[in-house]
């Protein structure tokens, strides 16, 4: 499967020449296999996948981790939502007792938002997921709710023996006295195991995490710590903090490795990149 | 290994904080976890015994009433809990490893995650009496 990350920032795009490394739109990344598009959240990077279109593309599934701005602002931007011909399918985790369609208007509705989501041209199919599995295409997808604020899934895609986890947004140190606890006491542990290549948050350094306890977000050491725990192969530490820009992310970097050795790849996540996993 | 759900996790956190005696099950009654004031009053040590089936742990209890009559297990607030997925309160009596009879309350609260997952039970005591 082919992985191309679309956005990569988290809260908010953060567009800045001190940015261009890593890039400043908000979460979005693509994953394709033959004519099969699946996109993970509808972050302000959702835009330009949407301008670039791979052919033949007849059915676009995009799988939404959560429901905070970041993750769905690019959608009422997303062209191929305005193109009859396209059949659009959209996940997204079940709250307590307003649906999915419910919550997602209140953004693609005005006055935040000029057209209303009953009114795209493709009229999206909503589908509510859970910890669920499902299969899109090839890929079989695993949802499971993880520690983050409000109603909020990482996925798991496996195409053959390749696995693919998104956790944008995920604090599995919340609580925890000395964390990691073992594999059956962290969140997300299941949905990571073994992965091809994680894609978790890593927004804030140490000293920012302290007075953010709960906001729902990891430092890179913790990121480190639960990769090394679910013992993935690659680490790509995503979700970066619109006020840090590529040289604070890099010394972040630099800070969080400091002389150790991990088992895995570890690496910064940066617009634009793709990835191939080999179906094994 | 499976892992537990995020709401499971988290009150084991929450337990793990807290300095009142607390018990978390999962939808079976097995004991998941009990934090270090739930120590005492089990007299056992979690990082000793680890997880316990409800047949082990009911046994180191022997709930009484005012009394001194046995309490079945089934009226005790924990495994109405679990039974009836709804909170339930109650007291009673227990054995002090010394012979010594302590007053416990006991609130017991389901766990339901969404969207409508019934993933176990939270036991909170509370000592009424001292010896
Ligand atoms: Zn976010
Ligand atoms: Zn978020």
């Amino acid at each position: 499967m082919k992985i191309t990350i679309w956005g990569t920032r988290g809260s908010l795009p953060a567009p800045s020449p001190d940015n261009n490394e890593f890039g400043g739109n908000t979460s979005c990344v693509s994953v394709t296999q033959g004519d099969t598009l699946v996109i993970l959240d509808a972050g302000s990077g959702i835009r330009r996948l949407g301008n670039s279109m791979p052919p033949g593309i007849s059915r676009i599934d995009i799988l939404l981790t959560h429901l905070h701005l970041d993750h769905i602002m690019g959608l009422g931007f997303f062209l191929p939502l305005y193109n009859p011909n396209m059949r659009v399918n959209i996940w997204g985790p079940t709250g307590y007792k307003e649906s999915l369609f419910t919550r997602l208007q209140r953004y693609l509705s005005p006055p935040l938002f000029p057209i209303r989501l009953q009114d795209l041209p493709s009229q999206p199919q909503i589908f509510e997921i859970n910890e669920s599995s499902f299969d899109i295409g090839p890929f079989r997808i695993k949802s499971s709710y993880i520690c983050h604020p409000g109603p909020t899934v990482g996925f798991r895609i496996e195409n053959g023996s390749a696995v693919l986890t998104y956790m944008p947004d995920h604090e599995p140190a919340l609580g925890a006295a000395h964390f990691p606890h073992e594999p059956a006491w962290t969140s997300g542990y299941e949905l990571a195991r073994g992965a091809d290549l994680l894609l978790h948050d890593a927004q804030y350094t140490p000293e920012e995490y302290l007075p953010r306890v709960g906001w729902g977000h990891s430092t890179m050491d913790d990121a480190l710590k639960f990769a090394e725990m679910a013992a993935v192969k690659k680490l790509l530490f995503f979700h970066h903090d619109p006020s840090h820009t590529d040289q604070q992310i890099q010394h972040q970097l630099h800070q969080a490795m400091g002389n150790k050795r991990f088992p895995f790849e570890v690496g910064i996540a940066a617009e634009g990149t793709v990835f191939q996993l080999p179906e094994g | 290994m499976a892992t537990n759900h995020i709401e499971v996790i988290l009150s084991r956190q929450l337990a793990d904080c807290l300095t009142i005696p607390v018990f978390l099950t999962d939808p079976e009654g097995n004991l998941l976890f009990y934090n270090e004031p739930a120590e005492e009053l089990l007299g056992k040590r979690y990082e000793e015994t680890g997880q316990m089936p409800v047949s082990e742990w009911s046994t180191i209890f022997s709930p009484m009433d005012r009394s001194g009559n046995r309490i079945p297990p089934e009226d005790l607030p924990l495994v109405k809990t679990l039974a009836h997925r709804r909170p339930a309160h109650g007291t009673f009596w227990i054995e002090g490893l010394h012979g010594e009879k302590n007053e416990i309350s006991v609130t017991a609260y389901p766990l339901i995650g969404r969207p409508d997952r019934f993933l176990g039970a939270v036991a909170l005591f509370w000592k009424t009496v001292e010896p």
